[in-house]
């Protein structure tokens, strides 16, 4: 466990170091938000509307961007060959993986601290229910990363992996895109946090399975 | 020359067929005709669901047997799991692909729409796609021990992800205004109380799953002759 | 022509029945051979040979497809963490992580082994000074040259003080200066009996290295001999040529 937190640390010490990563997942994100909402055009002023899409709108635009920081989770550990450095300081592997895993999610809320404002700005939301977008946005994150870090060391060593990433994932992370588009749906629109106790369940439950999935496959996949 | 492995394979094939021919008469000659009951808008073409229904199960039990190889393989590291997998995986997406089409038509049928997003038909979307990506992840990797690693890993969780989509889908459709009511399927239920229906609905679930199981088998033997002719092949290097 | 391989108490590595498969292909077939503590052994072999393989899994990093590797009496298939901690590699890829300074990377892989702060800050001063790279130390590793960057990595090697010592092409890309530093660091080591193992297309540079030399091709072991038996490198040479080409 010690480990994870270290192998964790390092990650974030070199992407806050060179803010990379960062960068262009905040970019990405923001530009994903401002097409949908071009692209929406006249229908901007209708909040009914709005409220239904917009939900939706911010989950793609922080998927896209998670696709970006997952495929270079475990790539960036190629340079200098790393990866093997790693697995021989590792004493049990599935430390790499959570290790990862907790870089990406502290990454990917980072960008969604800063995107959220943002996206309230842009389309004039008011939001009662912060501390219940808040667990939506964590629990959604974590069952996101969790698939995405075991599918990001799956790809690894596969020479087309940027193309292939996203196509694995994104049939993966329906169960958990569903529940949190609409729990965030929900507390645009000025619900609570008892309103999305159903959504909360759900992707407590997604979490818990895919994390414990990956734990037991995750050692057959960095194996090269 | 035929071995008395294939003769038994052949033999399977024949009766499978007779299943089908006979489980697609039960459907058109013996069944009663669908008027009056609790769904008069059924009509002749819920006759697709005793198609569908098999077809969509087997689809599942498809995958199921993808997840089950894909642990074997990943603890046993013997070849054999890997054809299995792949075997399974490729006669299920050709199902997976059949209950979509299906349900389509029947949707069209009854509704005027190929597709409504309800939560079955939607679930079995997903499935297909998560085949379909289990299908890049094979066709990415060209070595062979590398490939059944990794997809094997794909296959475990990829199982795992569908009944998950199914519990979510349910929820987003349990919000949003629902078209068609609660009573897609329960409408329907009424009809399948008569003891022929439940006849040529088992008869119709056994042709489905002999139609997979033969399939799955000639599957197997091509796959492993294929293994056959890459070893012959690496061994004359 | 083979020396006395036969298992004994003070063995650090040995190897039992040895065969790895990839895909159809066997790369290793029954390999053989034990290791004793503290001495030096050259593996050498054409491409293809299985070296590489064999490093791979005395490493913990593959595994057998058949027979046993011990190191340190820890089995490589069951008990793989204890042996990542008593085990180093030095290889032609440094493990350097470029965006973080060289004392970083020491602190990381350091901190990876459970080594306690206070000693650690002593050994990291230590292999910077030893390594002749202390001007540098906060110095990102992308920032470094590649000389520096492969004595850097020689001192993340050591920084756990490995009991068993892999070198994979070790001459690879070491500049006069890095030499010298990397064949003092091997000389020091000699005294606190670690073991090497040294794999490297190099003879005529590696053989003044080793005490014991092994030739493998085809997967299989060819040549397994005391250097004290083997008159000197040029007779050697010959007989690598020799064995390789039959």
């Amino acid at each position: 466990m010690i480990q994870s937190l270290r192998i964790a640390l390092k990650d974030l010490k070199s992407e806050f170091r060179t803010k990379q990563m960062l960068n262009s997942m905040l970019v990405f994100s923001l530009i994903v938000i401002v097409i949908f909402s071009i692209s929406f055009g006249n229908l901007l002023n209708r909040s009914q509307i709005i409220g239904q899409l917009a939900p939706g709108v911010l989950w793609i635009s922080f998927t896209f961007a998670g696709t970006l920081g997952l495929s270079r989770s475990f790539a960036a550990e190629l340079e200098n060959g790393c990866l093997d450095g790693l697995k021989l300081c590792s004493f049990n592997w599935n430390s790499i993986y959570i290790g990862k895993m907790l870089s990406s999610t502290i990454l990917m809320i980072t960008i969604e601290l800063i995107i959220i404002p943002l996206f309230i700005v842009f389309f004039n939301f008011n939001i009662q229910g912060i501390h219940g977008l808040f667990i939506i946005l964590v629990l959604g994150t974590i069952g996101y990363i969790s698939v995405g870090t075991l599918l990001s060391a799956l790809t690894v060593n596969i020479r087309t992996r940027e193309i292939l990433l996203p196509v694995l994932l994104l049939p993966l992370i329906i169960p958990i895109l569903l529940p949190a588009v609409l729990a965030t749906g929900k507390l645009f629109s000025g619900g609570n946090i008892t309103d999305v106790f159903q959504e909360i369940r759900l992707l407590i439950v997604y979490d818990i399975i895919f994390f414990v999935i990956a734990q037991l496959v995750f050692e057959y996949a960095i194996q090269d | 020359m035929l071995s008395s492995e294939s003769k038994k394979v052949n033999l399977l094939a024949v009766l499978t067929t007779i299943a089908i021919i006979v489980a697609t008469g039960m459907i058109f000659f013996y069944l009663p005709q669908m008027t009056g009951g609790s769904s008069e808008v059924l009509g002749e073409s819920f006759k697709i669901f005793y198609i569908h229904l098999p077809i969509a199960f087997t689809s599942y039990l498809a995958f199921f047997i993808v997840f089950v190889a894909g642990i074997m393989y990943l603890r046993s590291s013997n070849k054999k799991w890997d054809i299995l997998a792949r075997s399974s995986a490729e006669v299920g997406i050709g199902f997976a692909f059949l209950v979509i089409a299906t349900g389509s038509i029947w949707a069209k049928a009854v509704w005027g729409w190929y597709w409504i997003w309800e939560p079955r038909l939607t679930t079995s979307l997903v499935l297909l796609l998560v085949y379909l990506a289990y299908f890049m992840v094979r066709q990415s990797i060209d070595e062979p021990e590398t490939r059944a690693r990794l997809s094997s890993i794909f296959g475990i969780v990829g199982f795992a992800a569908v009944p998950l989509s199914f519990l979510s889908v349910r929820l987003w459709r349990s919000v949003h205004p629902l078209m068609f009511g609660e009573s897609i399927y329960g409408g329907s239920g009424g009809g399948l109380e008569g003891p022929s229906l439940i006849l040529t609905l088992l008869v119709n679930f056994i042709a489905f799953f002999m139609l997979f199981a033969t399939l799955f088998v000639y599957k197997i033997q091509n796959e492993e002759l294929k293994e056959q002719v890459n070893d012959l092949k690496q061994s004359m290097e | 022509m083979f020396a006395d391989n036969v298992g004994s108490m003070d063995d650090v590595i040995s190897v039992k029945n040895l065969s790895k498969s990839i895909g159809n292909h066997q790369v290793l077939k029954n390999i053989c051979f034990s290791v004793k503590k503290g001495s030096t052994v050259a593996i050498y072999g054409p491409n293809g040979a299985g070296k590489t393989t064999l490093f791979k899994i005395l490493s913990t990093l593959w595994t057998p497809t058949e027979g046993s590797v011990a190191i340190n009496k820890f089995d490589v298939s069951t008990d793989s963490s204890n042996i990542r901690k008593s085990i180093g590699i030095l290889s032609h890829e440094t493990f350097l992580y470029n965006d973080l300074t060289a004392e970083e990377n020491l602190c990381f892989y350091g901190q990876m082994y459970g080594i306690d702060n206070d000693i650690l800050d002593k050994r990291i001063e230590y292999f910077l000074e030893k390594t002749g790279i202390t001007y540098r130390a906060t110095d990102r590793v992308s920032e470094l040259s590649r000389g520096m960057k492969q004595r850097l990595s020689i001192a993340r090697t050591l920084i756990h003080e490995p009991q068993v010592l892999f070198l994979d092409e070790p001459y690879t890309g070491l500049d006069q200066n890095a030499v010298n530093v990397f064949e003092n660091i091997l000389k020091e080591l000699d005294s606190k009996k670690t073991t090497k193992l040294i794999v490297s297309h190099n003879i005529e540079q590696s053989f003044k290295l080793c005490d014991r030399a092994i030739i493998l091709d085809k997967g299989k072991i060819v040549f397994d001999d005391l250097k004290k038996d083997i008159s000197d490198v040029g007779s050697f040479k010959q007989t690598y040529k020799n064995l390789i080409n039959s």
